[in-house]
């Protein structure tokens, strides 16, 4: 049988590429606006916690998320060796990056393993005391937090300088991840013209930046609470 | 001397019902026969390209071979300006005559009328064919074709997709090409370089081809051989031609019997960027269509021309009263419009008289300044932006600001095999067409007409008139080159590429080539006499003897060696270069791009003698070093009766 | 016009064949002048090396003799010179071939490395030479316009809107001289493909097998061992007739659309 082609064709992939990674870039956006809340006020946060606890639904989701999130790995890391084989054996011993052309546009699957490390830490500081908990029936964490208080745990976590230092080169990272992505997605999955692309480009970059101003908002306050 | 082989094949009857009333009197081959039968397409262009998916398209077994990489780099692709056509699409009363007359008065009457009359006539087929294909052309508003026009015509027809008409119709060709291949219709040998022609028989068999990548030499049987090879401008050495583009098939095809004619017809552009020094390996024409809104002119006072050449003016310094528009002046009906040659020798009489505007006084000014300030910027940067590109990438001055200089160069060659109407040359199955053959440009080539007759012959032309030869070989099995005749041609092949090697003398190819581009230029260029020509035999026989003695050729055969390649092809340059002279010294007149000294107006025009040399010279080989025999095609002009070409009112 | 002469060194890639391994060798080349192409300073060296080659003393290298590297019309129009110019396809200088390049853009006493195109479709055949028959075959499987030749209506029959033409020809001035994919990354030719399927998708004439064009070509491509593109703009950068990557977006469409309606 011909395998389909999302797998046997290189504009297939990259459709895969695309579609998977947008629907990361919800997820990250859903997500940094519900920290925000935590910013407002932690009753709010924590209510918002409590929906997305282990309900079904928010279970469903997050295992959509996880195979999101596997597929773009994976998908990331096939393409990257297809494109080290076509490159030839023989690489150039001299190259110069022509202007115009973005430093993470060419490491995006570096970038991509920095996002990786980040999101493990953050599962560890959070999901894995918070729905991770619920779903094994506890109510109480190892930290002897309530898994649905995550204002608490916001507290806690962002009082350490060094996790503050972790996070913030994380979300460069995500920075200059997405911007690449979110344009990129248009691109690879054909919305996209001469017209459009230098508009993308600056969607992108407003978009990113919006996204990311609004986790280290949330990262920076609570450090700035913790030291007063 | 007339003779039995110098038939034109053109049918009698009334000129517009000559190729109608051919088509259907020559055979047809059967879609089952022709299946059976294998033709050889040399070279890629606009021609070869065009006639190997053609027939291809027909059911022919077609092999097309090109020196490049791919079939994409002939050098039609630089053909800039565009393509003519008949069409009247700008209501200003075109036609089919009329296309045809400017042709042949255009060429100089040195042309055969049924020939001309014919590219006319397809030429409207071939807009319809490369729109079909999907070339962009040029459209208004409204999304219908844009035209615009071009030297020697007073209408507005030439059809052309920005700077890159050439390319644009090539891609086209090739395009057709690539399906074919893709069908299986066509094999392309890519890299593969024609270096001798079988005659079996009296008739064409095939070829012996070098393959360049390797140095394999192989060898390829068919029934009919089509050369479509373009032209021999790389005998000067300094060209607007392709460093690669050479002569040498058509002249392997004269050695084996196939007569070669008017090789003295060579045209010289007139607006090519003008040499800059002595390192030079090409030089780079800049498409006529300038001279639609460009104005071509000298200073007038010699104080001007110094200060110019030595940096203490710029061109725009000159003011309006003191600049010599020597084309408006000379030719007020046609103005910078006039034909090629009549333009080159204009420029050539300024820079003679001590008016050339740069170091080297082999310059005049093309200037867009009237145009910037009537049009705008804008328009000028959309009609030829790319082409002020490439001047300024070249030369490093900004033409929007200064006015471009230009010299004339060696371009296009109107001499080359003969052929008959059917496009056939005097050996059986061997056809050419395109630039290769001599049909229809007469002593000068209009501007947008090459990629005109290219299509012409390849797309609708060849495929006709090839039937009528092989519909007698529908009988005739494969054809073997297991036989003495390519076993023969072959052993030649290898002796003569062993016997270079052998030399191990003390110059480059190149060198030689220099030299004898030198010679060709001096002697046998756009103005010739007696005397230089008679010089130039001597010189060019000499130049032979030293090559066979003091070339060197490093490296072997049996790998990629672009040096054999180019001692391979000079060794055919150095006799064709003579034959040129040799043709130039018979013909005691001036037309076209063919002007001799002795025979001018007193206005400095070129005087043709129609009484004694309305006639195609045609040359038969007769061995190395003898002296070639010529032949005669007297031309008769029964519509287009010569009269002297006026560009003036 | 200053016009000083100038000497330069070139670190030239040099390999015998597809099979042998390859290594740069050094040549000084003297008495440069700034109006002088590229490849013709690429010529005077080759003649130099030929005449050293005649006299075998003193020449102990394991490339003896002039190097090949593919070039013809030396217009910037045929897309056959190649060569990687100190780190860039074409050499440094925007929106040209290298045959265009003259040697202006480079100053007395520079060293000059040059290196094939590299890329796994585009094999080395020879020192600077690499076969390119990827790029044809491509074409082969998709590339034009399924017509004969002879019975196709008027050019006028159908207007097409002066825009869309316009932009076609964007994309038609595609040369296939293989910098996009030299130059990228991943050894991707989808700026190639993507200008001739979008040159055709914008015409009336090329729409009617578009569907199966994009996907042919796609097919091909992938088939011939190039990478896939991962939106650099690489490509675009270093294209000589500035080439842009909207082409491959609208290639992108095409595809995925044909996908989607088998």
């Amino acid at each position: 049988m011909k395998s389909p082609f999302i797998v046997s064709s290189s504009v297939g992939r990259k459709f895969v590429m695309s579609l998977s990674g947008a629907f990361l870039v919800l997820f990250f956006t859903f997500h940094a606006a519900m920290n925000v809340v935590a910013v407002i006020s932690a009753d709010a946060y924590n209510w918002i916690c409590a929906v997305l606890g282990a309900n079904w639904y928010a279970l469903v989701a997050t295992l959509m998320l996880a195979g999101g999130v596997v597929l773009h790995i994976l998908y990331g890391i096939w393409l990257t060796l297809q494109n080290r084989k076509a490159r030839g054996r023989e690489r150039y011993a001299v190259s110069v990056n022509p202007p115009g052309v973005h430093w993470s546009s060419k490491n995006m699957l570096v970038l991509g393993f920095v996002v990786l490390c980040g999101l493990c830490v953050h599962l560890v500081h959070f999901w894995s005391k918070m729905q991770l908990v619920e779903v094994m029936g506890q109510h109480v964490n190892s930290l002897g937090l309530n898994p649905q208080d995550g204002a608490a745990l916001i507290e806690y976590t962002f009082s350490k300088w060094y996790n503050v230092l972790i996070y913030l080169v994380w979300f460069a990272a995500i920075w200059l991840h997405l911007n690449h992505g979110i344009w990129s997605m248009f691109q690879s999955s054909g919305i996209n013209n001469q017209t459009w692309l230098p508009r993308l480009k600056r969607l992108s970059n407003a978009w990113t930046t919006l996204v990311v101003l609004m986790f280290a908002l949330v990262v920076i306050v609570f450090f700035i609470k913790s030291l007063i | 001397m007339a003779t039995d082989k110098l038939i034109s094949k053109v049918p009698a009857g009334p000129l517009e019902n000559k190729w109608s009333a051919h088509k259907a009197a020559i055979k047809v081959v059967s879609p089952a026969n022709k299946r059976k039968l294998d033709i050889i397409v040399i070279g890629t262009g606009l021609g070869g390209g065009a006639a190997a998916a053609a027939l291809g398209e027909l059911g022919y077994n077609v092999k097309v071979f090109c020196i490049s990489d791919s079939p994409r780099r002939a050098h039609s692709i630089a053909a800039q300006g565009g393509i003519n056509a008949a069409k009247n699409y700008q209501n200003d009363n075109d036609s089919v005559f009329r296309l045809f007359y400017d042709t042949i008065k255009g060429g100089d009457y040195r042309a055969r009328e049924a020939n001309v009359y014919r590219l006319a006539e397809v030429s409207n087929l071939i807009i319809d064919q490369c729109v079909a294909q999907g070339v962009p052309f040029a459209r208004e508003y409204g999304g219908l074709l844009d035209n615009r026009s071009f030297g020697g015509a007073q209408v507005s027809r030439t059809f052309y997709a920005r700077g890159q008409t050439g390319q644009q119709l090539l891609l086209g060709a090739y395009a057709a090409l690539n399906r074919a291949v893709g069908k299986g219709w066509v094999k392309s040998y890519p890299r593969h370089e024609m270096l001798d022609l079988v005659v079996e028989d009296g008739e064409a068999r095939g070829i012996i081809a070098r393959n360049l990548a390797t140095g394999d030499i192989e060898r390829f049987g068919a029934h009919a051989v089509v050369i479509a090879s373009g032209g021999y401008g790389n005998v000067f050495f300094l060209s607007t031609n392709a460093m690669n583009s050479n002569g040498s098939a058509a002249f392997q095809c004269y050695k084996k019997g196939a007569w070669f004619a008017n090789p003295c017809f060579t045209q010289i552009h007139p607006t090519c960027i003008p040499v800059h020094g002595d390192q030079q390996s090409k030089l780079t024409l800049m498409s006529e269509s300038l001279r639609n809104d460009g104005r071509i002119w000298v200073p007038k006072k010699m104080e001007d021309v110094k200060a110019i050449r030595s940096g203490a003016k710029k061109a725009s310094d000159i003011e309006e009263k003191d600049r010599d528009y020597y084309l408006e002046r000379r030719y007020p009906a046609f103005g910078n419009l006039v034909p090629r040659d009549v333009a080159s020798r204009a420029a050539k009489e300024r820079c003679d008289a001590g008016f050339g505007v740069n170091e080297t006084g082999l310059a005049v000014f093309l200037d867009f300044k009237t145009a910037i300030e009537r049009l705008g910027v804008d328009v000028i940067r959309a009609r030829y932006g790319n082409l002020f590109q490439m001047y300024e990438k070249i030369t490093d001055v900004d033409p929007y600001k200064e006015p471009m200089m230009i010299y004339p160069a060696v371009h296009y060659t109107m001499g080359g095999l003969w052929v008959d109407y059917n496009l056939e040359t005097t050996v059986p199955g061997l056809y050419a067409i395109g630039e290769a053959n001599f049909s229809d440009h007469g002593a000068n080539r209009l501007g947008a007409s090459a990629l005109m007759q290219g299509l012409a012959d390849g797309y609708f032309v060849l495929p006709y008139t090839i039937g009528d030869y092989l519909s007698k070989k529908i009988q005739a099995p494969k054809v073997s080159t297991d036989t003495p005749a390519f076993e023969e041609a072959e052993k030649a092949i290898r002796e003569k590429i062993e016997k270079l090697f052998a030399i191990k003398g003390t110059h480059t190819v190149d060198e030689f080539h220099k030299k004898l581009g030198n010679v060709m230029w001096e002697d046998v260029g756009m103005a010739r006499s007696k005397e230089s020509l008679e010089r130039a035999i001597v010189q060019i026989a000499q130049l032979r003897k030293d090559f066979w003695k003091d070339v060197y050729v490093p490296g072997e055969n049996g790998e990629f060696n672009q040096e054999v390649e180019k001692a391979l092809r000079l060794v055919d340059v150095l006799e064709l270069g003579e034959l040129m002279a040799r043709d130039g010294l018979n013909r005691n007149e001036s037309c076209g791009g063919h002007f001799r000294l002795e025979y001018q107006t007193p206005e400095g025009e070129t005087l043709r003698d129609d009484k004694h040399y309305a006639y195609v010279a045609v040359w038969e080989y007769k061995g190395l070093d003898q002296t070639p025999e010529m032949h005669k095609e007297e031309l008769e002009f029964e519509v287009a009766h010569p009269s002297q070409r006026n560009y003036k009112d | 016009m200053e016009n000083k002469l100038m000497n330069l060194t070139l670190k030239v890639w040099r390999q015998k064949d597809a099979k042998s391994k390859g290594g740069f060798e050094t040549y000084q080349v003297e008495g440069i002048s700034p109006d002088t192409s590229f490849l013709e300073m690429l010529d005077i060296l080759n003649n130099k090396l030929i005449h050293e080659d005649g006299q075998p003393v003193a020449f102990d290298k394991g490339c003896k003799g002039p190097f090949a590297f593919d070039h013809d019309c030396r217009e910037g129009i045929c897309g056959m010179c190649s060569l990687y110019i100190n780190g860039e396809a074409h050499g440094p200088d925007s929106e040209i071939t290298t045959c265009q390049l003259h040697m202006r853009k480079f100053k007395d006493g520079d060293t000059i490395t040059i290196e094939p195109w590299r890329s796994a479709a585009f094999p080395v055949i020879r020192d600077l030479v690499v076969e390119r028959g990827a790029f044809d075959k491509i074409l082969q499987a998709g590339g034009f316009v399924s017509v004969n030749t002879g019975g196709v209506p008027d050019a006028n029959s159908i207007p097409i809107p002066r825009d869309d033409a316009e932009e076609s020809m964007d994309a038609a001035a595609c040369i296939g001289c293989g910098a996009c994919v030299a130059t990228c990354k991943n050894g991707s030719a989808m700026l190639f493909v993507s200008a001739r399927v979008s040159s055709l998708a914008l015409l009336p004439q090329g729409k009617v097998e578009g569907a199966r064009r994009a996907k042919a070509m796609v097919a091909k491509m992938d088939e011939l061992g190039f990478g896939n593109c991962t939106n650099t703009q690489a490509c675009q950068m270093e294209c000589p007739k500035g080439i842009s990557i909207g082409h491959i977006a609208r290639l992108n469409r095409e595809f995925l659309c044909a996908k989607f309606k088998d």
